[in-house]
């Protein structure tokens, strides 16, 4: 049975963008967020739902900026429904979800599919990006007034690069327009070369061909200078190589309207951990060297990087069970996230409020998504974070119709233990209470 | 003969992993076979009864013929499978295939492939036949440098402190990486001659002595190695042309004269006569080409061996 109101007893808030981080009670009541103090008042007497909530963190709602949903087209690797499943129970509000489907999202047919797919899942907000160029073809712009106005909100040739710089400028300049942000999957592919790894020692060892850093770097400065001729709002997508950062860092200091975000695996593996030719760890851009990881934590610490994206890009095991440089690229990411970043807070290479900053406000602002606060007032996103929570990625936790991730039976602790979407519980971690859905709107 | 004591794996994926003994193992078992192809009646009925699957599917001659000589040598019954006219051609995975094979209780399995890796893909599904790789992407060529290995040991009659350069196209090179690993195992130094385009910094890490010119990596060689300049693919391409690549890496005789005179020759792929390797090299007396190929049967007769029934009896020759 739904309670029409919430409330969470003795939690540690964080709220990054309010400047909160202190020990609150939070009531929410008709999906929104009623009151947050010290000792909240209500009226005992209405049908209410107390969440003892002691020791544990609330959180705006986590936002994934970079997740395949895979529906339309590609149904058997994830679809909307298990797309928004995994997110929330992976502590996700919001996602923001790439357009290459089949069809691409290039019209406003499949924006509208989208968007009334996510409408009745009922689980999470869903912000689709519209392709920059159409069909992905990297040749003429996609209508991006038309997707826009149909509700993308951001634009992404995602899973390829956009090599024609000319299309590139046009697309930066026609953006300006519409007050949008470009998504850009960052490598140059004649010198990717049909690499399936990072190029390094261990490719060499291996005998598998490489995508050197340069494949990354090359073009980002290529984009940031075409960023800088048009003034566009450029955001790059999953950092991979020490130089990409030096190259974003030195792009925020010339004043260039640049966002970047980093994926867990990138933060968490390098290219040796393929091990003997493990397609759990294929991936675009690669895992590279350590140099590289270390340099991404920091760009990540000090908000060169401004946020965590999982890339959560599901592939079935048919795709990915077979030679390795024939295997897809990509892993999922959206259960892992978060354990992966409250183990880098354990483990005190970054804070908790950065980490927290970096999968919420400082997300969503990328796509000047609606800023989601822990105030009175606002709608009731919220996550609950159980520091102490074991979690552990395998056939019973796993959400997604994909298996590929590099987590998989790896144990973390600390996970979402709570995920309330619009005033409902929409995810609950198994315990004392079933995990129910919520119909949220 | 004895067995070392030394067990050796249920396949044969990769010279990485294979001790200094294992080593050892299959060339002193292989030399034992040396004896067979010199006979008039090349028979010996070590392996009737057994079956050998050779699946080829990436075009090789050489080795499939050298692989297919040495089951029949062994009285095994050999299948030869190429990806044309298998059903991996009718869109078949590599994992169902050799599962299908597998079926059909073969005791070992050959196999060449494109994609680095696909043999260690296969040995966690091919759990009651030994897999053999006879080449995988461009990451290992185990039975070639066995038989690489067996040559300069007969040649110089050892394998340990020996200074081996390699000359050519190391980075695509399957031969070049199983080499490597063997030499360094039994205690000899690698070097590799070839444009930078080729020789990338990664060899110096990997532990390979780098050299752009002829002069100073011959320099000392105990052992040149001719590497085939795989030139097929434009996007591919190392070198502005290979009579430019033979303006500076062509092995000739001068060279070897000047800087290495007592160093012998191996070119284990299909060479290009005048461009990679002077016919005076090729067809002179520290060339030890036939000699790689007649050792490439019986090599491939004692892994075919060793990893069928030489784990279940003593063999005595």
């Amino acid at each position: 049975m739904r309670c029409k109101k919430l409330f969470i007893q003795g939690a540690r808030v964080v709220d990054p963008s309010a400047n909160i981080d202190g020990e609150f009670d939070v009531l929410i009541e008709d999906g929104f967020i009623k009151a947050v103090g010290q000792q909240c008042v209500f009226d005992k007497r209405t049908d209410i739902n107390t969440i003892n909530a002691s020791g544990k963190i609330l959180v705006p709602g986590l936002c994934d900026i970079h997740t395949h949903l895979r529906e339309p087209g590609f149904e058997w690797k994830e679809t909307i429904q298990s797309g928004c499943e995994t997110a929330i129970s992976g502590g996700f509000t919001s996602l923001v979800c790439m357009p290459n489907t089949n069809p691409i999202i290039d019209n406003a047919q499949v924006v509208k599919f989208i968007l009334d797919k996510g409408y009745e899942q009922n689980l999470c907000e869903i912000f689709p990006l519209g392709s920059i160029s159409l069909g992905e073809l990297g040749e003429q712009m996609s209508p991006m007034l038309e997707l826009k106005e149909a509700g993308c909100v951001g634009f992404s040739d995602d899973g390829k690069p956009v090599m024609s710089a000319l299309l590139l400028r046009k697309a930066m300049e026609y953006s300006l327009m519409l007050e949008t942000t470009l998504a850009l999957h960052e490598e140059d592919k004649e010198l990717s070369n049909c690499g399936s790894m990072h190029e390094g020692l261990h490719s060499l060892k291996l005998g598998l061909k490489g995508i050197p850093g340069a494949a990354e770097d090359a073009i980002i400065a290529r984009d940031i200078e075409i960023a800088r001729l048009t003034g566009a709002r450029v955001h790059i997508c999953h950092l991979s190589s020490k130089r990409s950062v030096q190259l974003v860092k030195r792009a925020k200091e010339d004043g260039i309207k640049v966002t970047a975000e980093v994926t867990p695996h990138n933060l968490s593996f390098i290219d040796s951990d393929i091990g003997w030719f493990n397609t759990a760890f294929k991936m675009n851009p690669p895992l590279r060297s350590i140099e590289d990881r270390e340099a991404l934590l920091e760009g990540l610490v000090s908000g060169i990087i401004d946020c965590v994206a999982s890339d959560h890009a599901p592939h079935d095991s048919d795709s990915k069970n077979k030679e390795f440089d024939q295997a897809s690229f990509g892993v999922i990411g959206l259960q892992t996230t978060l354990p992966v970043m409250m183990e880098l807070v354990r483990q005190k290479h970054i804070t908790l409020k950065r980490a927290i900053a970096a999968l919420t406000c400082d997300a969503r602002k990328v796509f000047n998504l609606p800023s989601v606060k822990i105030v009175a007032g606002a709608k009731a996103n919220l996550t609950l974070i159980d520091p102490h929570l074991n979690f552990t990625l395998n056939d019973y936790s796993n959400r997604s119709k994909s298996c590929n991730s590099p987590f998989w039976e790896r144990s973390f602790q600390g996970s979402a233990c709570l995920t309330i979407v619009n005033g409902q519980i929409a995810f609950e971690a198994a315990g004392e209470v079933e995990p129910q859905v919520a119909n949220y709107r | 003969m004895k067995h070392c004591g030394e067990k050796l794996g249920q396949h044969l994926l990769g010279i990485a992993g294979l001790s200094k003994e294992q080593i050892a193992y299959y060339l002193d078992t292989a030399e034992t076979f040396l004896e067979v192809g010199t006979r008039s009646v090349k028979k010996v009925p070590t392996l009737r009864g057994k079956t050998i699957v050779n699946m080829f599917l990436e075009d090789s001659t050489r080795t499939r013929t050298s692989f297919e000589i040495a089951g029949k040598r062994l009285s095994a019954d050999t299948v030869n499978i190429s990806s044309k006219g298998s059903s991996m051609n009718k869109g078949e995975t590599l994992i169902d295939t050799a599962v299908t094979l597998q079926c059909m209780q073969p005791d070992a399995v050959v196999m060449r492939h494109a994609s680095s890796g696909s043999p260690h893909l296969l040995a966690s599904y091919l759990t009651d036949t030994a897999i053999i790789n006879a080449g995988d992407g461009l990451h290992e060529h185990p039975t070639q440098a066995l038989l690489d290995a067996l040559t300069v040991r007969k040649a110089l009659g050892r394998l340990n402190d020996l200074v081996v350069t390699f000359v050519g196209d190391a980075y695509r090179s399957r031969v070049f990486r199983s080499d490597k690993i063997l030499l360094e195992t039994l205690g000899s130094k690698v070097r590799l001659i070839a444009p930078p385009t080729i020789a990338k910094n990664e060899f110096k890490d990997l532990g390979v002595e780098v050299f752009f010119d002829m002069e100073s990596g011959l320099k000392g060689s105990d052992v040149v190695v001719s590497l085939r300049m795989k030139h097929e693919y434009l996007n591919d391409c190392f070198v502005p042309s290979l009579s430019e690549y033979s303006r500076r890496f062509c092995i000739t005789e001068n060279l070897l004269a000047k800087y290495c005179p007592d160093c012998i020759v191996l070119a284990p792929g299909p060479f290009v006569r005048g461009t990679e390797i002077s016919s005076e090299v090729i067809d002179g007396n520290r060339s030890f080409y036939t000699d790689q190929v007649a050792h490439g049967v019986a090599v491939r007769m004692a892994v075919l061996y060793l990893h069928t029934i030489g784990k279940e009896v003593s063999y005595e020759v």
